[in-house]
């Protein structure tokens, strides 16, 4: 069962067709899953009174109903080291189409993956996990499993990736969290099997996956056509 | 709903024949079983009247008795009236061969039967179809006896939604010696569809691998159908047309444009065990090797065993392609391989993996080495490259290979050249129920087939 306030952020969304990041990001931690401490802030006061909080570096993320690829259209800043910086940024960010604010948070480190979530005509829920952030259609290492998920299912997508040793330990580097990676996969499946009839798609991209923890950085949720 | 007697009748009305065109579909299904088949047969048509000295029936309703079966080819308007019929006369199912439905716009048409059947829970194939070719019970098929190549009588079921396929593929089953249970087309699929027909063979004591070509599956009915046949003990091989995506959707998110509806459908197939065949050569080969080997153990490392150099290199080739591993042998298993050997070909084999016995090997070389390599544990399964041209080589050696595996239980797979004067040595293979492939790369496959059976 969803939790009424996903419920209401998902028909709050039903107007623009998506839902952007504050709102995505609420609606997972809503369900328990990882994602960084972030504030939405409407301007540069907001955004310079939450790293007088939480310190640099951060990364900062246009909001807008207007902008789904925030990455392409240049929206998104990383690596914020002062105040000045990350008001230059959001001074930039007000001048582009539809503004509501930017997604402020701290950097998260690791390497880049990505969940998704589809609802398929055939098979109902699926997941997809593989190499994120933006050259992941590129590199289209990525495997799909139906939900929901067994740890067993995560465990064997995380071993048919191309790219497997990158997260299960090469060249000296430690691991990635697998454990925390594996029951992001799981809860996430759970999630997406409450989500049936009310979401098009998912893109959890990217996670960010350390040694220590797995942080979901970005998210969109896709509607389905009214 | 009960496909049983659609799939073993005991009696067949087919209706709708022509008292004037013997070449009438109709016609054609009432000939070949009534001359071939054990099933009683009964004709009907409105009209009556007789047909090659049997009576025809005015309706379903004036037959003596109860019909099992009833294969319908009247003009699709004529269709919904006699399935009512069929439902009053307690028939306990029908096959509708008639075309005109939804594949020309009438869903409409389809519609009104679907509800009459579902209405008084009544098994309906079709329309649009072929119907049921049950070896040992019944053929439905419009297509007269001596133009159809019937495989042998076997284990195997096949379910196509495409008759013309369906027949193909039988043709191919017949020329591997590949034997089936029941083919089945199902058409339009109206009615009973796949899932439907994966419970019932899943239940069906003749069959023991249960293979699907398929074009699609409704909403939601993909996940149904992996769900079901994890349920089922036997394997599941499906084979899908239409893979390529339709147009190019804008599509808005990664993981949309990343998950297709094919790479969803193939990658949901491997997760529950259920075997995807890319093509017709894999599916014939997947059948036949898990008609012999029906809870196969997982087969990912191949001791290969030839007669030549040359073979044995090909065969690495294909599985080093499809990811199967030929892994090195210990030096006891050589020794104890080399020991075996008969002397002259000791001096000259090549104990590695593969194993080129060399085209001075006899039986014995290959009897002996196959036993070595069943009884360790280094290998799970066996290739043999078999060429009977070579002189050592006796056809009495297919039942003897054969035996290493109802001895020991590790699967064996063969290759020999499928040539008229070979036979005895493939079929001391086939007929002791080691599958045999005509080419290195179809003797891979039915290695990959092993493998493919388990959940990824």
């Amino acid at each position: 069962m969803l939790k009424e306030k996903i419920v209401g952020i998902l028909a709050e969304a039903r107007k623009t067709g998506w839902v952007m990041e504050p709102q995505a990001k609420s609606i997972l931690r809503e369900a328990g899953l990882p994602v960084p401490d972030f504030t939405w802030a409407r301007d540069e006061g907001e955004a310079a009174e939450f790293a007088r909080e939480k310190g640099f570096p951060l990364a900062a993320k246009v909001v807008s109903p207007a902008i789904v690829h925030k990455s392409d259209a240049g929206g998104v800043a990383v690596n914020i080291g002062s105040e000045d910086q990350l008001r230059d940024v959001m001074a930039r960010f007000s001048r582009m189409e539809g503004f509501a604010g930017a997604v402020v948070e701290p950097m998260a480190a690791g390497m880049e993956l990505i969940v998704g979530g589809k609802m398929d005509h055939q098979f109902g829920p699926v997941v997809l996990f593989g190499v994120g952030g933006t050259s992941v259609e590129i590199y289209q290492d990525t495997v799909i499993r139906m939900a929901p998920l067994k740890e067993s299912d995560a465990d064997s997508m995380i071993r048919s990736l191309k790219g497997k040793k990158l997260l299960l330990g090469y060249r000296g580097q430690p691991p990635v969290a697998l454990e925390k990676l594996k029951k992001l996969l799981v809860d996430f499946s759970r999630l997406l099997m409450d989500m049936e009839g009310l979401v098009e798609s998912i893109d959890l991209n990217p996670v960010m996956c350390s040694d220590t923890a797995c942080l979901v950085a970005d998210a969109r949720i896709m509607l389905p056509p009214p | 709903m009960d496909l049983k007697p659609l799939f073993s009748p005991r009696s067949v009305a087919v209706i709708g024949v022509s008292l004037g065109n013997d070449r009438h579909p109709a016609n054609v299904i009432f000939n070949k079983n009534h001359l071939r088949h054990r099933v009683k047969v009964f004709a009907v048509n409105p009209k009556g009247g007789s047909l090659l000295g049997e009576t025809v029936y005015k309706d379903v309703g004036s037959i003596p008795e109860k019909v099992d079966l009833a294969v319908v080819a009247v003009r699709a308007d004529l269709v919904p009236g006699v399935i009512r019929q069929c439902v009053d006369a307690g028939t306990a199912g029908a096959a509708v061969i008639s075309g005109g439905f939804a594949e020309v716009g009438r869903q409409d048409l389809q519609e009104e039967i679907v509800k009459i059947a579902r209405d008084a829970d009544f098994p309906l194939i079709g329309p649009n179809c072929l119907g049921v070719y049950a070896p040992a019970y019944v053929d439905t098929f419009f297509l007269p006896a001596e133009r159809m190549i019937r495989p042998e009588q076997g284990n195997v079921a096949l379910v196509s939604q495409s008759g013309g396929i369906l027949v193909d593929q039988m043709i191919k089953f017949a020329e591997e010696g590949v034997g089936i249970s029941i083919a089945v087309s199902i058409g339009n699929k109206a009615l009973v569809r796949e899932l439907d027909l994966l419970r019932h063979l899943s239940e069906d004591e003749n069959t023991d691998v249960i293979a699907f070509y398929v074009e699609g599956f409704s909403k939601g009915e993909g996940r149904r159908f992996v769900l079901e046949a994890v349920k089922s003990k036997k394997p599941v091989i499906v084979v899908k047309s239409g893979k390529s995506e339709a147009g190019s959707r804008a599509v808005s998110s990664h993981t949309a444009s990343l998950a297709g509806d094919y790479r969803v459908f193939s990658s949901v197939l491997a997760q529950y065990g259920v075997v995807e065949a890319k093509n017709e050569l894999e599916l014939v080969s997947f059948c036949e090797a898990l008609s012999c080997y029906k809870t196969p153990p997982l087969c990912g490392r191949v001791g290969i065993i030839t007669g030549s150099g040359g073979h044995g290199a090909m065969a690495v080739d294909a599985c080093s392609d499809l990811g199967i591993q030929v892994p090195g042998l210990s030096g006891p298993l050589k020794e104890t391989v080399h020991q075996s050997l008969s002397e002259s070909v000791a001096q000259i084999a090549s104990v590695t993996n593969p194993i080129d016995l060399t085209g001075s090997a006899v039986d014995d070389d290959f009897v002996n080495t196959a036993v070595a390599l069943a009884s360790s544990d280094e290998v799970d399964c066996l290739l043999l490259l078999l060429l009977p041209y070579l002189p050592g080589i006796t056809s009495d050696l297919g039942a003897r290979l054969s035996s290493v595996y109802q001895r020991l239980q590790k699967p064996v797979v063969a290759y020999v050249p499928r040539l008229e004067k070979y036979r005895m040595l493939i079929e001391g293979f086939e007929l002791n129920r080691v599958p045999v492939a005509p080419s290195i790369e179809g003797a891979v496959l039915m290695i990959e087939a092993l493998r493919r059976c388990q959940p990824c």
